[in-house]
Parts: structure tokens; sequence; C-alpha cells
């Protein structure tokens, strides 16, 4: 308990830190506003302009989490059918694995081309973004069930979807909330990217139009939104997992026996 | 207690018995192509209803693999796998399986895990979610608590020892009223006192409930004191070589494992197997 409330206060310490340092490096050096404005300045912004920029992080939000749920459906589909057989994942993985490395910035302008500007690109781009850690977690997740919990089923003659989901699900579970959290940061970031290319409102959009009118501390007052609501996705997605999946953190309560 | 010889039982008058397991020259090869192990090979094996019957013999004489067949684990190469008068696949049979390992699912607690079995396993999973929080779960209770864990019941895997989930092991095979119950050396991770307590946690259990079982294990005392039947079987072919009656009266106690007759029994068993054994070989 007391190393847990150490090691909190240090990371606080750590990021309030960093701040202050940035703060202080700006003054001290005579950084301009153009090129790196000051903490304070960039919180100034973002309180003045909250109303202008409100729409657009909400514009933003919504579209990470369609793109977001559409990747769990979707993601957790495809894991389930690779990872339930020895065989599709055999066969399957070298494809999945070459999909994962084109660049997702390169298929935006093809969203663009069939969908148009606007959100329908940008959901489509969190989704294929965060789609491919949701589907490998899964399907290694269920690949990698012991054989002996299986036997078990087994033996009491149960079907195959009595197994997926009283062993393969649950064993999985684990690995599908280790890879949400990767995967709403990536969202965020196909999101973000779409907007910057092809759309007229999001954050990734009012970054674009800040910095070509040299508004810097308007574009860093949306970084510092993305960061705030990945932080908080992130946040709320660990928080679910620790519920979840709590058995897998057996620690020192190793009572009995 | 004593046991008529099987033949007798077999060939009686009305009502002529059923075996509830029947191997009919029954033989099994793992692997492939050229590098096959024959595990069992043209083995016969009756196996009465009510029966406690013991499978010893040296490492790869194929007793696992019976078990497995039985249950339907594994698919004979080629013979006959009767449960219940009915191929394997169909028999209507309800069979528990107690294995080496616990094999907790360590996400649900001891209640669920011991519970699981009713979840799946007809007539009981239609009335699963109605009778969940109320007749099953004191069924669960009612075991845990023969098996000496009441109280421990709301515990996750983790938090218990290995004799203790060794325990609900059996409580688990054994929930949803099995005719038929396979034990696959549950004993053998244990240490010497646990298990010679789960022996008599286990031979009330089958005074109580008398379902079939078949148990295979190393341990010639563990199928002296439990069983009322002990086949002896050889390796490389696994083939059953002597298949005896246990005489010794029930409730059968540790003490009277240092019996003379008792004593002279395992003995006669061990001399089996040390004949049976294949010669050593240093295996790659």
């Amino acid at each position: 308990m007391k190393t847990q409330l150490r090691r909190r206060a240090g990371s606080v310490a750590l990021i309030v830190g960093f701040f202050l340092f940035w703060e202080f490096a700006c003054v001290a050096f005579g950084i301009k506003d153009l090129v790196l404005p000051r903490p304070s300045q960039i919180i100034v912004t973002l309180i003045d302009r909250l109303p202008a920029i409100w729409p657009h992080a909400v514009q933003t939000l919504y579209t990470t989490m369609v793109g977001f749920g559409l990747g769990i459906f979707f993601g957790v589909l495809i894991g389930v059918t690779i990872g339930s057989s020895r065989l599709a994942y055999d066969t399957a993985y070298p494809l999945l694995v070459g999909f994962s490395s084109i660049p997702k910035v390169a298929v935006v302008p093809i969203f663009v081309l069939w969908f148009g500007a606007g959100t329908v690109p940008a959901v489509l781009t969190a989704m294929i973004l965060c789609i491919f850690p949701i589907v490998v977690n899964v399907a290694t997740g269920l690949a990698t069930t012991e054989p002996e919990l299986e036997d078990v089923m087994r033996a009491l003659k149960a079907s195959k979807l009595d197994i997926l989901f009283n062993v393969g699900l649950p064993r999985a579970m684990p690995y599908f909330f280790a890879s949400l959290k990767v995967a709403i940061t990536q969202a965020f970031v196909g999101t973000v990217i779409a907007e910057t290319v092809a759309s007229n409102r999001g954050i990734g959009n009012l970054m674009m139009i800040a910095s070509s009118s040299f508004d810097v501390p308007l574009v860093f007052a949306g970084l510092l939104i993305l960061a705030a609501l990945g932080v908080a996705l992130y946040l709320i997605f660990s928080f679910i997992e620790s519920r979840v999946t709590g058995w897998t953190r057996r620690q020192d309560e190793f009572a009995v026996g | 207690m004593m046991h008529a010889p099987l033949e007798q039982i077999a060939t009686a008058d009305p009502p002529p018995l059923q075996p509830i397991v029947h191997l009919e020259g029954v033989t099994h090869t793992y692997g492939r192509l050229t590098r096959t192990v024959t595990a069992l090979d043209r083995t016969d094996l009756k196996i009465f209803e009510g029966d406690f019957v013991a499978l010893v013999g040296p490492s790869g004489c194929g007793k696992s693999t019976i078990l497995k067949l039985i249950t339907g684990l594994i698919t004979a190469s080629s013979g006959y796998v009767f449960v219940g008068g009915r191929e394997v696949g169909a028999a209507p049979v309800r069979v528990g399986m107690a294995f080496q390992n616990p094999t907790m699912l360590p996400w649900l607690t001891l209640r669920d895990n011991v519970m699981l079995p009713l979840k799946i396993v007809p007539p009981f999973r239609q009335e699963y979610r109605r009778k969940r929080k109320g007749e099953f779960r004191d069924r669960v209770e009612a075991l845990l608590a023969q098996v000496g864990l009441a109280g421990f019941s709301d515990k996750y895997p983790w938090q218990l020892s290995g004799g203790m989930l060794q325990r609900a092991s059996l409580c688990r095979a054994l929930i949803h009223e099995p005719q038929l119950l396979m034990l696959d050396e549950p004993f053998g991770a244990l240490d010497q006192f646990t298990r010679e307590e789960l022996w008599s946690v286990m031979q009330d259990l089958w005074i109580s409930r008398k379902p079939t079982v078949v148990l295979v294990t190393h341990d010639l005392k563990e199928a002296a004191y439990l069983a009322n039947r002990i086949c002896v079987m050889q390796a490389r072919p696994g083939r059953i070589i002597d298949d005896n009656e246990v005489p010794f009266a029930r409730p059968r106690t540790v003490a009277m494992t240092y019996e003379p007759t008792f004593v002279s029994l395992t003995q006669r068993l061990r001399e089996l197997i040390v004949a049976a054994s294949p010669p050593k070989e240093v295996t790659p």
C-alpha cells in the first residue's frame, strides 16, 4: 500500500515537474510563442476559446468512439473466428500481418475517394487502426487456452459453443482488455489523421487551420485536449479491466495452505 | 464386502447384467506414419455398474488412454468402446472426471467451478438459470462441506492450496451425479498425509453415492485401498495382464494398509509391474 502511494506521488511529481520545466525553460531561454508557447499560455488559450474548441472536441470524441466501437465488434468477431481453430490461425495470420503493415495514413485518401470528406472516413480510419491489436490479442488468447481446461469441458460433452463461452472467452478477456488500452489510443490517432487530411470538423482539422494561421497556442491547446481525452479513455478501460480480469493478478493473497 | 468373480455376474440368470463400460478389441496408436506408438493393443475390458476399478502399470502403458477413450476425449484407432450399451459418443451416461491437476477455472470462485457441470450437462442445464441461486447452490455447499471445504466457496482457486483444490476437483467431478467417475491420478501431486486423507474422503463418497469408478494411479497402496478390482497393465504395447478382486472389507483404513495381507497384495502387484516394465532405454 505504501509503495503504491509513493509510486503515485512520484508520477504526479514527474508530470508537474515536466510542465514547470517547460514553463521555466521557455522564460529562461526566451523562446517565442510562435515556436513553443508556455503551458500557462496554452491553458489560458484553452479556457478563452473553449466555446470554439468544444464542438471540435466532441466531434473527435464521437468519431473515435464510433470507430472504436466498430473496431471492437469486428475485431472480436474476426479474433474469435481466427482463434478458435489452429488452421484458421495459421492461415489468416500472414494476411493480417500484411494488412497491419500498411501505413494507415495511406488509406485515408481511398476512404475519402469512396465516401467523401467528413465523418465517415475518420470513423473508418479509427476503426482500421484499432482493429488489429484487438484481433491479434483475442485470437492469441483463444489459441493459447490450456488444453487441460478444454478437456474439463469436453469430458462433460460440452459443445464447441459451450467451451467458447465458458472457457475460451473468459480466458481471452485479459488479452482483450490489454488490447483495448492500445486500441483506444490508436483510434484517436486514426481519427486525427483523417480529420487533418480530409474533414472540416474535429480537433485534427482545428489544429490544421490554427497552424496554417500561425496560431501556435491553439495548436497546442488542441494537443492538450487530445492528450486529456486519450488519458481519460485509457483510465476508463484500465478500470473496467481491473474489475473484469482481477483474477489474473494473484498477488500476495496466498492466504491459506 | 466380497465380490463374486466377474464371469459369474456376467452369466448370472435374469437379469443379464450389461457392463456400463465395455472395451472390445480396442487398439489406440499415437503419432503418424512411421513414428507411431501403440499405447493400447487389442484390449478387452468390462466394467460393471457400481464397481471401483483401478488401473495400474508402468508409465506409458495406456492407463490414461483407456480413461480418455471412455470419456470420449479421444477416439480409438480400432475396436469398439461401449458406454452404457451404446458407442461412446452417443452414450446417455453422465461422466465425471478428475485430473491429476485440479484444472480449476481461475476466473471463477470455488462454488462456480464446482457448479460448472450443472451448467453444461443435461438435464441440469435446462434448470441452471432457475436453480443456480437456490437448490444447486445448496447442493454445491453440501458437497464441499462433505470434503471439508465448508466456508471456502467464495474463494478463488489461487487462494487455496493444492490439496484443497484437489478436493474441489473431486466435488466438480461428482456434482452432477455421474454414473461413471473417471479419476486420472487425482492424488498424484499431493503429499503423503493429504493423499491418505483424500483416500478416506473418496471412499466415503463412493460408499454414499455408489458411482462406477475407474481410477488410474501409480500408487499401488492407493489402488489396493480404494478399489474393488485392480487391472495391471504392461507397456509397449499396452495390455491388461492381470485382473483381480481386492478382498478387503470396507470401510478400509490407513492402518489396514500395514497388515500382512495388504502388504503381500501390493507386493505381488509390484512384482507384476516390474516384470511388465519395458527394458530401460535412453530416449532422445
